[in-house]
């Protein structure tokens, strides 16, 4: 990864779903390079994330593609343009430049300049699932954690990890060799995780080196946001304390609007109000393609968010380029199309 | 065919049930919050209904991936259930649930 921490770019893109990946196209074939940025460490959105495995049977031209397949497609349609990702960020302000440009600030502290926004962000950032424990507000971030950042933060900690997916043993694991204690907390003696992965704890458990409770948290103690220990209970037993002060809590993702909520759109209903000839917000330059948005007649379709995202790249290109005059071609036939697509040559 | 849904607030709702649909979409459908944001496809648990006790036997067992996504539930119970597995039928009329952990929208 380059240090770089600003960059300028025509269009930046919040959201690397399947609709973020076909604006790349639809805006490269407009001569316009496309920054995008993303929370999740891969592109592919809700495609990537929650079912890459599950066919998809709606995606004009294709009877059957999974959530994985499409965005691997998708990724090799926009090649040629060059995308550059930022992903693992989370885009966090916007701000209007003097020039009349957007400045994207994402939480890693890296800044975009462009002149198009494009908020391509699904159903909001994947953000963690918190489970429903009185109080947990108070620990998080200083002994509650839902991911882990730096691994060193838990040397000679007494860790209790909760989940059974892949993020939960896969911590189990890494950090038992580093932790003064570790234990792992699961509703059921089953893990979902990777069978490779739950041996492996296993094996811990054999060799005394870690603990493993069968049993749903109910209850934190600790002060001034410092975990002691936890209160935990399986299905019609007596409640036991688990002593620890860290507490790792892996269930999984959820989408949530987050910041996008603050920069300064009109919303309605946590969606993004966009005219349907332009796909623009409520703010010249902005624009919102894909589940995020909304219109009369709307439709939460992948193929939707394709349509908008051509119509956009119209209305972005009289914007990036103002002095310049959009003509419109088709891939099949145009040579300049055909060159940009790298695919020149094979034009007859 | 009606299925009876208790929503976040605890209020109740009675609603038409559709012969095949999954019961995430039938309450979807009606205009009641559920994040469901998977839509169907028992990826992400946000479509959780706790199952009233005299419907828990009368639905047909949970298949492992509906085991393995409840554990990515919030507040999870012994009649929880993923309200997209359970598809609506005649044997279903009268079918009650509350909308479980997770299905809010924030």
């Amino acid at each position: 990864m380059s240090d770089e921490q600003n960059f300028e770019t025509d269009v930046i893109i919040i959201g690397a779903g399947p609709v973020g990946l076909f604006a790349v196209f639809e805006l490269g074939l407009l001569d316009m390079k496309a920054h995008l940025v993303d929370i999740l460490d891969r592109p592919g959105g809700q495609c990537a994330e929650l079912y890459p495995e599950k066919p998809i049977y709606d995606i004009p031209g294709f009877p059957e593609i999974s959530g994985q397949e499409l965005t691997d497609n998708l990724m090799a349609q926009i090649k040629p343009f060059e995308p550059t990702f930022h992903f693992n960020q989370m885009a966090e302000s916007l701000t209007k430049l003097e020039n009349g440009h957007w400045r994207l600030t994402t939480d890693m502290g890296v800044t975009l300049d462009a002149p198009v926004i494009v908020i391509a962000a699904g159903g909001g950032s994947f953000m963690p699932k918190k489970p429903s424990i009185p109080n947990l507000e108070e620990y998080e971030g200083k002994s509650v954690f839902y991911a882990v950042r730096k691994r060193e933060q838990f040397e000679g900690k007494n860790i209790l990890i909760a989940g059974g997916g892949d993020s939960a043993l896969d911590w189990t694991n890494n950090l038992q060799p580093i932790a003064k204690s570790m234990a792992l907390i699961h509703r059921r003696d089953n893990f979902r995780a990777a069978p490779d992965s739950v041996s492996k704890m296993h094996q811990l458990i054999a060799d005394k080196k870690m603990d493993l409770h069968v049993a749903n948290i109910i209850e934190l103690h600790g002060s001034n946001g410092q975990l002691e220990a936890v209160t935990a209970q399986r299905k019609g037993e007596e409640a036991y304390r688990i002593e620890c002060d860290t507490l790792l809590a892996f269930y999984g993702l959820t989408m949530k609007l987050g910041p996008i909520a603050n920069f300064g759109l009109n919303l309605h209903e946590n969606l993004i109000p966009v005219d349907t000839e332009k796909f623009q917000t409520s703010e010249a330059g902005i624009f919102s393609i894909g589940d995020i948005n909304t219109y009369p007649g709307k439709l939460k379709l992948i193929l939707s968010g394709f349509h908008e995202s051509a119509l956009m790249a119209q209305e972005a290109f009289r914007i990036v380029f103002p002095d310049k005059k959009l003509r419109f071609q088709y891939t099949t036939s145009s040579s300049s199309l055909q060159e940009k697509l790298g695919v020149g040559e094979k034009a007859a | 065919m009606q299925i009876h849904v208790t929503d976040q607030d605890g209020k109740e709702h009675t609603l038409e049930g559709l012969e095949g649909w999954r019961v995430m979409e039938i309450i979807k459908d009606y205009g009641l919050t559920i994040k469901a944001e998977c839509g169907g496809a028992c990826c992400c648990a946000t479509c959780h209904v706790y199952v009233d006790g005299a419907w828990v036997d009368k639905l047909h067992a949970m298949r492992d991936d509906e085991e393995d996504m409840l554990d990515e539930a919030i507040d999870v119970r012994d009649n929880s259930r993923l309200s997209c597995q359970i598809i609506m039928s005649e044997e279903l009329d009268g079918l009650k649930v509350t909308l479980g952990g997770g299905t809010e929208i924030d």
